[in-house]
């Protein structure tokens, strides 16, 4: 009998983590996709109306702008994080003087919470007393920079701050990813005659792929969560231009009580990492067995 | 020839790192220097100038009478919130994940693999996807608006990533040691005791500053399941920027952003190293 029990033990340890996972991620996401297909507004009811909801979602304005927005975001993000990551990686590398000091300047923005970084930016970029000041005081006293209340370009001054945030990581991933490089490729590459840019372009940059793909997975991952940010920078404003599908869900689910269109979001949203991930997850799990 | 080229190389190269590097300071700085200035003088000067005399006062109102809504108490008692929900929240979450880890990587059954599968899957999950069951949840245990219930939230959906720090971390040690020990006798808690928990002191500390990290800088938990009286900090500090009582104080914002943000940034100053490391664990593997 206590034999028994003894072998038992793994699986009693792992019991309530195993529980509260089924419940908590696979019960919930089934209960959220269920209540996408019902037309529960301030409480959950369970008459299905098949895709109601997600028609409602995908005629609605601000949805629209949400996942235009998203795809703005993401795109931009991505870029401008992975040459600013690798640039700096590069440069780093190169057996630079207080690298270390460097390092963690470039990275402490990753530290903060985005909601902080929000506030701080706000304060920047507002359009009275901000860099729009700082300039004008430089002596361009017709420089503008509204960005932050300008409908059309708000969107991309939550680019600036989650660049600001994020790049840096990125540049650690990479610097990982140089520094794992083995040295005499690029002894043999430079005997050979090849010159600094040819042998980062032709030889470096290729064996950086598993890098590029993971800080790819991470950004995007990332951007789809971006939910603080929007709300500490813009609020979603001016009035929702600079939403995003994470504000858009929390909006609709807890201020309007419309449950239905805020699950059906969420949904969208689960969609969308799946998308992403199950390539990423596939192509790691058969490195992995090779 | 080569050498002028070179040296304009280095010159180029140490321009750009220490160029970013003020970048990436600049809002930093931006933030400390208005804390200290008065309003006229934010009014009057400009966002990078220095203050011409240190005022803390935004610094003693952003802690104690900044309003944050109705309430006009300052951070402090959001701060102490915050401190409350996570120190038992990081504890829980980094002693259930080490006992997962030790179990998934040194004693497992048939489906322990697909289980650790399934819980990685956890990691990447948009939390919006379990946000009303969560409420809903919540709520028939009674523990919606408490801090015991942002506690539980928080280990529940952070023992996803202990458990994969600490099982990356077991994994690596050769099962013989835990055969050997079986045969001399030790059971399964005496080895994870007196063999495993004595060298995991640098996966320990990853683990709590990671989830420390998250925890701390948490808003959607935080913004959803908190109470007027439970509210962690970083919601409280959204509250405070966005209440206009009389005039937008900048000083005040920022002094208050520079409170919420010191915890993470003194543990990033002090632990940087372990911190990165947890960054790219949590990230490229998981």
């Amino acid at each position: 009998m206590f034999k028994y029990l003894e072998n038992q033990l793994p699986k009693l340890v792992m019991a309530p983590t195993a529980i509260a996972m089924f419940v908590c991620m696979y019960g919930f996401i089934a209960w959220t996709v269920g209540l996408s297909f019902t037309k529960s507004r301030m409480m959950p009811q369970w008459d299905f109306v098949g895709l109601v909801q997600y028609e409602k979602l995908f005629a609605n304005p601000r949805w629209m702008v949400a996942l235009d927005n998203l795809w703005i975001f993401t795109f931009l993000f991505i870029v401008i994080s992975l040459f600013l990551g690798l640039m700096l990686a590069i440069f780093l590398d190169r057996n630079v003087r207080a690298e270390g000091a460097l390092r963690t300047i470039y990275l402490y923005p990753m530290a903060i919470s985005f909601v902080v970084t929000g506030t701080a930016w706000k304060w920047i970029l507002n359009p009275g007393l901000g860099i729009e000041k700082l300039v004008r005081d430089l002596g361009f006293s017709d420089f503008e920079f509204r960005w932050l209340v300008d409908q059309d370009m708000a969107i991309y001054t939550i680019v600036i701050a989650a660049v600001w945030q994020s790049s840096g990581f990125v540049m650690a991933m990479f610097l990982a990813g140089l520094r794992g490089i083995d040295d005499s490729l690029i002894k043999a590459a430079q005997i050979d005659g090849a010159s600094t840019m040819r042998t980062y372009w032709h030889i470096i940059l290729p064996m950086m792929k598993p890098v590029f793909f993971g800080a790819i997975v991470v950004l995007s991952h990332i951007a789809i969560k971006s939910f603080d940010l929007v709300q500490a920078l813009t609020g979603g404003g001016p009035g929702y231009a600079s939403d995003l599908p994470a504000n858009f869900m929390y909006t609709f689910a807890f201020s309007r009580a419309q449950m239905g269109v805020g699950a059906a979001s969420a949904v969208i949203m689960l969609c969308g990492v799946l998308a992403i991930l199950v390539p990423y997850l596939y192509s790691e799990l058969r490195s992995d067995k090779q | 020839m080569s050498t002028i080229n070179q040296r304009l190389g280095r010159t180029l190269i140490y321009t750009l790192l220490i160029g970013f590097a003020l970048i990436y300071l600049a809002p930093l700085y931006v933030m400390l220097v208005t804390s200290l200035k008065d309003i006229e003088e934010i009014r009057s000067g400009n966002l990078i100038a220095l203050p011409e005399h240190l005022n803390f006062s935004a610094w003693s109102k952003a802690w104690n009478s900044a309003c944050t809504g109705s309430e006009c108490e300052g951070l402090a008692p959001y701060f102490w919130n915050s401190v409350r929900i996570v120190i038992p929240a990081v504890m829980l979450s980094t002693i259930i994940g080490a006992c997962n880890g030790y179990v998934l990587a040194q004693w497992q059954f048939k489906g322990s693999n697909m289980l650790f599968g399934a819980l990685l899957f956890g990691c990447f999950i948009p939390f919006q996807v379990i946000l009303l069951p969560m409420a809903k949840l919540l709520a028939w245990l009674g523990l919606a608006n408490t801090v015991v219930g942002l506690v539980g939230v928080h280990v529940v959906y952070g023992i996803t990533f202990t458990t994969l720090f600490f099982r990356n971390y077991y994994v690596a040690i050769p099962n013989e040691l835990v055969r050997a020990a079986r045969l001399d006798g030790a059971g399964f808690f005496a080895i994870f005791w007196r063999i495993f928990l004595p060298m995991s002191t640098p996966i320990f500390v990853v683990t709590v500053i990671w989830q420390f990290t998250q925890i701390w800088n948490d808003f959607l938990f935080g913004v959803v399941y908190s109470g007027p009286g439970t509210q962690p900090i970083t919601v409280a500090l959204n509250n405070l920027v966005n209440t206009s009582v009389g005039g937008k104080e900048y000083n005040v914002d920022m002094a208050a952003a520079i409170i919420a943000a010191l915890p993470t940034l003194l543990v990033y100053l002090v632990a940087g190293k372990y911190f990165v490391r947890g960054l790219t664990a949590g990230a490229v593997k998981g």
